[in-house]
């Protein structure tokens, strides 16, 4: 990046390079909520206004496997939890009065989020840059799984129903690096483990969500 | 409303409250520590439980089928540093073809 402060375009060419990403997701979550009984407009406006991928799989796939509203709604607010500490660290740079950073700030997602932080400090224009081109790609994506997905076939002949545990899996290895976060990682992976054969669904994974006490470990 | 109309709305709503909570509600204030270290390990706690019900999973029962061998594969590409899309192609297309074997 060049000297001086960054702009607007500077946050979508920075966000460029990794735009086939939020398309695919955002389809391949549209071809899942369609799949699990979402309808086909729950799930685009769903990713216009949450706008945060693995909380949205995870309500997805739990309404999928019959789980119900409370467990679907608990796991991706836990997941999404992580967006207070993310949005405390940018709170300073979004400019203007309260309704604009409250819109602003929706533009928060883990990505648009590293990018603005790459250079030492948080930059709003790449933040706001990447996110806008994040959101359209993600709200397109996933409006081409929904509207078309059935041209695509069945969720289990495509191996979605393995891809989702990979991709789960990809997004909790970064996390591992740190001791206390294996150790509720390893715990809440038990918990479910033994709960699912005795529990019914979406029981073991709010059980889980115990797990997190380990952070209050010294 | 339906359930899926509930979930949009309810997780909606608390998603933006949480992204905005920084910049409209706390400003420069930071959070207490004891809460930082319990939202600190929210994600990781949530994800593995999500890798162990999508694995897993059934109807009140263990299953374990096509599910693991492409998730196996998966893990191979996890260790081998592949980018996330890939990971989750392979897991898909090695589950895809076991299945089509089995």
């Amino acid at each position: 990046m060049e000297e001086g402060s960054p702009r607007f375009r500077d946050g979508v060419l920075a966000a460029l390079p990794l735009a086939p990403a939020p398309i695919l997701f955002g389809a391949a979550f549209g071809v899942l909520a369609v799949d699990a009984g979402m309808g086909r407009l729950a799930p685009i406006l769903m990713s216009a206004t949450t706008f945060a991928g693995s909380a949205q799989f995870a309500a997805a796939s739990i309404l999928q496997t019959g789980g119900g509203v409370l467990a679907a709604v608990v796991a991706a607010v836990l997941l999404n939890a992580r967006y207070v500490p993310l949005s405390v660290a940018v709170a300073a740079i979004f400019p203007g009065n309260r309704r604009r950073r409250l819109v602003e700030s929706q533009l928060i997602v883990d990505e648009s989020w590293a990018l603005a932080g790459r250079g030492g400090r948080f930059e709003y224009a790449i933040l706001a840059g990447a996110g806008v081109l994040f959101w359209i790609l993600w709200v397109g994506g996933t409006a081409l799984g929904a509207l078309v997905g059935d041209a695509l076939g069945d969720a289990q002949t495509l191996g979605l129903d393995a891809a989702f545990p990979a991709l789960f899996l990809a997004l909790l290895v970064p996390y591992l690096r740190s001791r206390r976060a294996l150790l509720a990682a390893l715990l809440a992976a038990g918990i479910t483990l033994a709960l699912l054969p005795v529990a019914p669904a979406g029981v073991p994974i709010v059980a889980a969500s115990v797990a997190c006490l380990v952070g209050l470990r010294r | 409303m339906t359930d899926a109309w509930l979930v949009v709305a309810a997780v909606g709503l608390v998603t933006v409250a949480f992204k905005a909570a920084g910049p409209v509600l706390l400003g420069r204030r930071p959070l207490p520590p004891r809460v930082l270290a319990l939202v600190e390990v929210l994600a990781p706690v949530m994800l593995a439980a999500l890798v162990v019900t999508q694995a897993v999973g059934g109807e009140r029962e263990l299953v374990l089928d096509e599910r693991l061998i492409g998730l196996a594969a998966g893990v191979v590409a996890i260790a081998l540093r592949a980018p996330l899309l890939v990971v989750i192609v392979a897991a898909g297309a090695v589950a895809a073809v076991a299945r089509l074997l089995t």
